[in-house]
């Protein structure tokens, strides 16, 4: 019989403007389709065009313990002219650290257009206090973070305290001010698509400008399936309310092989207005000189030794 | 963030990316300028004298000439398949049949990129599906049956299963290569030996697979092929064969069987369907907007149980048909050797002529026409996929097989009314469903009146499950332990 789909507890939240309806999702058919669309075969100028939006959507990634000044500055130069040889390529669209880091990355990238990302809210885990996150993420914001990637309390998510989770992003939201917040829903603990719509879809009631698949720390990051359905609670929200909600996939995305099937999913999903790093990111620590070994590929007609591109 | 502030800080991009082509090289095939008819082993020239142009209906460029066969070559032909039954095919044990049936298999995947190519060339539909679908399956209902051969007596335990004795064969356009492996494979794995009748368009690749089965040592006569148009395979139902195996449309399939009543013949059909693909309100919503693109739009529509009537609960109708119109304008059409193309060519001038005519009805009896834009190759036969929305029950779009890329979507407001308006055709080759209720589904499927029924997928095959219809959709199975009691005589 017919019947409005049911709503999690907690749901009954303050959803302005009006979300679609929660659904389901067929793993099966969600995979395959990600599967197929991965082999669309992507050639010459639409190779190259694909490969340079690449570079002007990766946010550049590190994360380690062992961050310092020293290699900030390092990846700061490579963000802002990745080949050095080439002045025709962009710069990335940010770089993304941790909060100790910001402002040596901020020093370094001031007026190059390329930003300045930090993780925060007790990244990875999400498992601090709420005035800690919120703590954090005005210092972040207060040292001249352009945008801020939180996590979320999958604690609270997995054990059906959606509004406790929707309650922290909203605060957040309003403590990043200006800056642009990213939301890491960390897939690979959600278990399951339906959580993943639905956790994507919490996060953006609560205010997010993007939502990202991981924070890169786990082994299960970043799939194509994963990313079409988030990109898919993105399109209902558009069909809805108009709000045009950005998508990071992030972890795991090595090769500019993938990184051209992560960008048609998101041509065939959403159309030619996503493909702006203002709507789409990759979040990558090591893609940037496949993306860049490829591209010298397509100009020169051979591929060159490692070499021939920078370390940092 | 406001939509207004998004667009002010946006980075300029172009309006759309546009695919360079990804051609699949066309080389690997090579063709000849003319193929007789292929019996006892060898191709002859036709004694009917006639031949006649095959073409690539992508470009309706000629790809070469084809024997018209005549009653005379039908008859050698089966006279070639009755020599090679009763001289040793039907005494050879199972282990030694099934070793021949296996070695098809592979050789089938060791060409089949060869196969794939030609499979598009000769027929339109587009590489990916010829390279992913087409191919795989052939060769897996070869490995499949080639797996029986030797177990008939396990199949139908203390029946004494023996082999008919000649089939004739008869095959449509749609999937030629595929259709060929359901008829032949359980046929061979039986004990019998086989003249089968390609499609009038499509001869090419079972010509090549004359090729391959000279590769693969099969003795001569146990597999003849003769081509030609509805009058060849005409002669062959009348010939002297043991049984008539066919896939096509109804009204042949009637003649057919007006024709062989009372011969003796046993006879399968393989007809017609309008298959519902019914979308409860509780689906996966995105995921069914695929099924239903899957359903009708794969291989341009030319799919007998392709899901061409689209029955979708009241309560998300609007969502469905702005989620399907969108997805509608990404398909690719064109070129079918192109890795990106999704939709390739229309068959042939006369398929092309039909789906117009309905299409053309349909706009006239009232119903609404989407069509994405879409631009068109200039030469060869097309068609831009096809929504009906606003379509009556009586509407002819909702009720004759149109054979197309052409959806007709109708609603419903309770499973009851979904269940009667899904069985209400004349035919049941069929149907689809999609909820997350697994009850539901159970539900549905014992009262939908088809052969096959799809819950939360369509148009997936297997050669382990039996696929054939329910009423003018015609009778028999093909496919699973089923497809081999056809091919068999019992005590």
């Amino acid at each position: 019989m017919a019947q409005a789909p049911a709503l999690p507890a907690g749901f009954e939240l303050p959803l302005e403007p009006r979300l679609p309806r929660i659904g389901s999702i067929d793993a099966v058919a969600l995979e395959a389709r990600a599967a197929s669309l991965a082999q669309r075969s992507i050639k010459r100028e639409a190779k190259v065009f694909a490969l340079e939006l690449a570079i002007r959507m990766m946010d550049l990634t590190t994360l380690e313990g062992a961050d310092t000044p020293g290699k900030i500055a390092a990846l700061a130069s490579k963000a802002i002219r990745p080949d050095p040889s080439d002045p025709n390529i962009p710069s990335v669209a940010a770089l993304c650290v941790y909060p100790n880091l910001v402002p040596h990355a901020v020093a370094r990238l001031k007026g190059t257009g390329v930003k300045v990302a930090s993780v925060a809210t007790a990244f990875p885990s999400g498992q601090a206090p709420l005035d800690v996150k919120l703590r954090e993420v005005q210092e972040v914001v207060a040292m001249g973070a352009d945008e801020i990637d939180m996590v979320i309390d999958r604690g609270a998510f997995l054990s059906g305290r959606y509004a406790r989770v929707y309650d922290e992003i909203a605060q957040v939201k309003h403590a990043c001010g200006d800056a642009h917040l990213k939301v890491i829903l960390e897939v690979a603990e959600l278990g399951t698509y339906d959580n993943v719509r639905r956790a994507s879809l919490l996060a953006i009631a609560g205010g997010a400008d993007f939502i990202k698949t991981s924070t890169g720390k786990l082994s299960g990051a970043a799939t194509l399936p994963v990313t079409l359905c988030m990109l898919e609670a993105i399109r209902d929200v558009h069909d809805e309310s108009g709000r045009m909600i950005g998508m990071k996939p992030a972890g795991g995305i090595r090769q500019s092989k993938q990184a051209v099937q992560y960008l048609v999913q998101l041509y065939e999903t959403l159309g030619a207005d996503w493909l702006t790093p203002d709507l789409y990111r990759l979040g990558a620590s090591s893609l940037l000189n496949d993306v860049l070994m490829q591209l010298r590929k397509e100009k020169t007609g051979r591929y060159q030794s490692p070499d021939y591109f920078t370390i940092d | 963030m406001t939509k207004l502030e998004r667009q002010q800080g946006r980075s300029p991009v172009p309006a759309g990316w546009d695919y360079a082509p990804a051609p699949e090289a066309r080389e690997i095939v090579t063709l000849g300028e003319r193929y007789g008819i292929f019996v006892n082993g060898e191709f002859v020239q036709p004694r009917s004298g006639e031949w006649y142009s095959t073409i690539s209906p992508a470009s309706e460029e000629p790809l070469a000439e084809i024997a018209q066969a005549g009653a005379e070559d039908v008859a050698f032909a089966v006279g070639a398949a009755r020599a090679a039954y009763e001289n040793g095919w039907s005494a050879l044990s199972g282990a030694e049949r099934a070793k021949y049936l296996f070695r098809i298999a592979r050789l089938l995947q060791e060409r089949s990129r060869e196969f794939a190519v030609l499979e598009s060339l000769n027929g339109g539909k587009p590489i990916k599906e010829s390279r992913d679908v087409d191919l795989p399956l052939a060769a897996a209902h070869f490995f499949y049956y080639a797996g029986w051969a030797d177990k008939l007596e396990y199949a139908f335990p203390n029946r004494r299963p023996r082999p008919v004795g000649v089939a004739g064969q008869i095959i449509p356009w749609n999937f030629p290569l595929l259709m060929l492996a359901w008829k032949i494979a359980p046929a061979l794995a039986a004990g019998n030996t086989v003249v089968l009748k390609p499609a009038e368009t499509t001869p090419l690749t079972a010509l090549l697979f004359c090729d391959l089965l000279r590769q693969a040592e099969l003795p001569p006569g146990v597999v003849n092929i003769v081509t030609g148009d509805g009058r060849a395979g005409a002669a062959l139902v009348k010939s002297a064969v043991d049984k008539i195996a066919f896939t096509g449309s109804t009204e042949v399939g009637k003649a057919i069987q007006r024709e062989t009543a009372g011969t003796g013949k046993r006879l399968t059909l393989e007809l017609g369907g309008k298959a519902a693909n019914v979308i409860f309100d509780d689906c996966a919503l995105d995921q069914a907007v695929e099924g239903i693109v899957n359903g009708i739009y794969f291989n341009q529509g030319h799919v007998c149980c392709a899901g061409s009537r689209l029955l979708v609960q009241e309560s998300i109708y609007e969502q469905t048909i702005s989620k399907l119109k969108r997805r509608l304008a990404t398909l690719r059409v064109g070129e079918p050797l192109d890795k990106n193309t999704d939709v390739g060519a229309i068959n042939s001038r006369q398929q092309l002529e039909k789906i117009q005519e309905l299409v053309a009805s349909g706009e006239q009896e009232g119903a609404e026409i989407f069509q994405p834009a879409c631009r068109l190759p200039e030469k060869g036969y097309w068609f831009v996929p096809t929504v009906f929305t606003n379509v009556a029950q009586s509407y002819r779009i909702a009720q004759e097989e149109i054979f197309g890329p052409v959806l007709s979507v109708l609603t419903f407001r309770t499973p009851e009314e979904a269940v009667e308006k899904a069985n209400n055709t004349p035919y049941g080759l069929s149907a689809g469903v999609w909820t997350e209720k697994g009850s539901r589904i159970l539900w549905m499927a014992q009262r939908l009146r088809a052969g096959v029924i799809w819950a939360n997928t369509f148009n997936r095959f297997d050669p382990a499950s039996p696929f054939g219809g329910y009423k003018e959709s015609g009778f028999g199975r093909e496919g699973g332990r089923h497809g081999l009691a056809p091919y068999l005589n019992f005590e």
